[in-house]
């Protein structure tokens, strides 16, 4: 990589994530979470799980500053611990999920016929469950553990990222330069991941954003719903739903939560949506 | 004729579907990983009595003749016994279904014609001040899950200002006209989730539309706006809507389990997440059967819906 490329990468990813009062306010949203994602354990001040017999169900105050839940514990300092993993499941899953799906599209898109025609009816019966069903019946008999989680969400988000990138793909695999490679007798694989994939980053890296805002709605949900990390971790969608007993004495409990991930999800949206029309200025193919 | 023959074509499809996410489901939960009997009791049961809960399942066969055994069942009207209510399947998924049947019903109807007035309106006064104000708060609401939107209504309805019941528990003898009140929180919720989707793919597919070369001609002939838009192009946006609803139906799904959760209602998305919580696998089963078959026939009522309306879309 040369200097000019770094150079026109930095003004691009500039233009993107400051271009516009919007992409500004997801940027910052996004650097805060991933600011906490890092130093949030560090910064706490106290333990996520750590008890406090006395100071149970207390209101927002100087030394709670977002009140604590019926042990005693400090929920701003769970919040805080418990970005890490939010962001990490999130990004794992999008990754797993989205690669999947390039692999699928790409293969299905460049051989056509019967390889074509098995991986789509694949992708179909994957497509027929709602997304949150099928994550739940994945995790039916793993267990609730982060790890099978994002395998989970990746499963789930595999066959719609596999149709997208399949329409793209479909329409690169008949252009010349792949022909070119077809008659100088490259091997599929080598045209696949090293010809027709750079070409096809722009509505990849459109997707990864679409997928990493779900990937953090379905993570959280199937959190809420228990089949996520289980108590006591400081997952967000979890401690929602451990706060709905308290709902009427311990409001507080369950707006920093939801302020975490709202915020999350707002800030990816936002910067996803600055990123496509960046994206979509320059065309197909192009992407820095 | 020809309309018989497309809807027993698409009805095979249909049953096609659900043979394969029939074979989906029995392998995801009882082939994938492990012994369902050990899921079950824990890895501190006895081996005696493993074998016990394995002769109970049937576990002792072979898969394949298992999940025929399943299927078999299944179409004979016999769905096994729940492990966790110890009755009979049937009664339990049929009772609930009807009561989530009620919540995505009344959700839908409410959702629909505002998201698509709404959707419509925006459209139409692009950038104007009503698009903006429906743009950013359609934005907010796509990025809240349907926990925190049910949550923060309890919080506000329920508790603030004491209009409405903060749970939904209803007793099963229960009429629906008595329980109206503690369905408008869950009801909501969905719309609020589903109107924030719907809204913004209807100003989409609207403004498409208003891009159109014929809508151009018609406001160039000299028609009146306001018969532009009813005549035109409203007609031809609305196609879209119908495969909108369609796409909607699959996170209206997701939503109802979510808000059944929120609002300890007793619908079927509640009874899958209790026998997943709890490893009740004949329920887990046929939950997850019933819950595709509903979303394989609203696809198909979709499709329907596409031919009626396109006459280019021949039976």
């Amino acid at each position: 990589m040369d200097r000019t490329t770094v150079q026109r990468g930095v003004r691009f990813a500039r233009r993107v994530l400051l271009g516009s009062p919007t992409a500004a306010v997801g940027t910052t949203l996004l650097a805060v979470h991933l600011g906490l994602a890092l130093f949030g354990p560090g910064l706490a001040p106290h333990h996520f799980a750590q008890f406090d017999i006395l100071h149970t169900l207390e209101a927002p105050s100087r030394a709670f500053w977002s009140g604590t839940d019926q042990f005693g514990r400090d929920q701003l300092s769970r919040v805080m611990w418990g970005a890490r993993g939010t962001l990490l499941l999130a990004t794992g899953s999008t990754l797993l999920g989205v690669g999947l799906g390039v692999i699928v599209g790409m293969t299905g898109a460049f051989y056509r016929g019967l390889v074509d025609e098995v991986l789509m009816r694949i992708v179909d019966a994957l497509m027929a469950l709602p997304a949150l069903l099928l994550a739940m019946l994945l995790l039916t008999t793993v267990g609730a553990n982060p790890v099978y989680v994002a395998l989970g969400i990746g499963i789930v988000f595999m066959p719609r990222s596999a149709r997208v990138v399949r329409g793209v793909a479909l329409a690169l695999a008949t252009s010349e330069f792949i022909d070119a490679a077809r008659a100088r007798g490259e091997r599929g694989f080598y045209i696949i991941f090293a010809e027709m994939l750079p070409s096809a980053l722009a509505p990849i890296i459109v997707e990864v954003t679409i997928r990493f805002a779900y990937a953090i709605l379905l993570a959280t949900s199937l959190g809420f719903l228990g089949l996520g990390a289980p108590p006591p971790a400081p997952e967000w969608g979890l401690m929602i739903n451990e706060a709905l007993p308290f709902l009427a004495q311990a409001p507080w409990l369950a707006v920093l939560p939801a302020v975490a991930i709202s915020t999350v999800v707002v800030g990816a949206n936002l910067v996803g949506d600055a990123l496509r029309e960046a994206l979509a200025l320059r065309g197909l193919g192009e992407a820095a | 004729m020809r309309v018989v023959a497309f809807l027993g074509r698409r009805l095979v499809l249909v049953a096609l579907v659900m043979a394969i996410v029939s074979v989906l489901i029995f392998g995801v939960v009882q082939i994938l990983p492990g012994d369902v009997a050990v899921m079950i009791l824990g890895t501190s049961a006895t081996p005696a009595d493993l074998a016990t809960l394995r002769v109970k399942l049937g576990l002792n066969r072979p898969a394949p003749l298992r999940y025929l055994d399943w299927v078999g069942g299944t179409l004979g009207g016999d769905w096994g016994i729940s492990l966790l209510y110890q009755m009979p399947v049937r009664p339990l998924v049929l009772e609930r279904l009807e009561r989530s049947a009620v919540l995505a019903g009344l959700a839908l109807v409410v959702a629909v014609p505002l998201a698509v007035g709404l959707g419509v309106i925006s459209a139409l006064r692009r950038n104007g001040l009503v698009d903006q104000t429906v743009g950013l708060v359609t934005l907010v609401a796509v990025s809240l899950p349907e926990f925190i939107i049910g949550t923060a209504l309890i919080l506000v309805l329920a508790f603030r200002f004491a209009l409405l019941p903060p749970a939904s528990l209803i007793d099963p003898g229960t009429s629906l006209w008595r329980a109206a009140p503690r369905l408008v929180l869950p009801t909501l919720t969905l719309v609020l989730a589903l109107l924030a989707h719907m809204t913004r793919m209807t100003r989409a597919s609207m403004l498409e539309v208003l891009e159109q070369p014929y809508v151009r001609a018609a406001r160039l002939r000299g028609l009146r706006p306001r018969r532009v838009i009813w005549r035109h192009a409203l007609r031809n946006a609305l196609l879209p809507t119908v495969g909108i609803i369609a796409i909607n139906v699959g996170y209206l799904i997701g939503g109802i389990v979510v808000v059944e959760t929120v609002f300890a209602y007793p619908g079927l998305g509640r009874l899958m997440v209790d026998a997943v919580n709890h490893r009740d696998v004949p329920v887990i089963q046929m939950a997850a059967l019933v819950i595709a078959l509903a979303y394989a026939l609203a696809n198909l009522a979709a499709d329907l819906a596409y031919a009626y309306l396109d006459p280019k879309i021949r039976y």
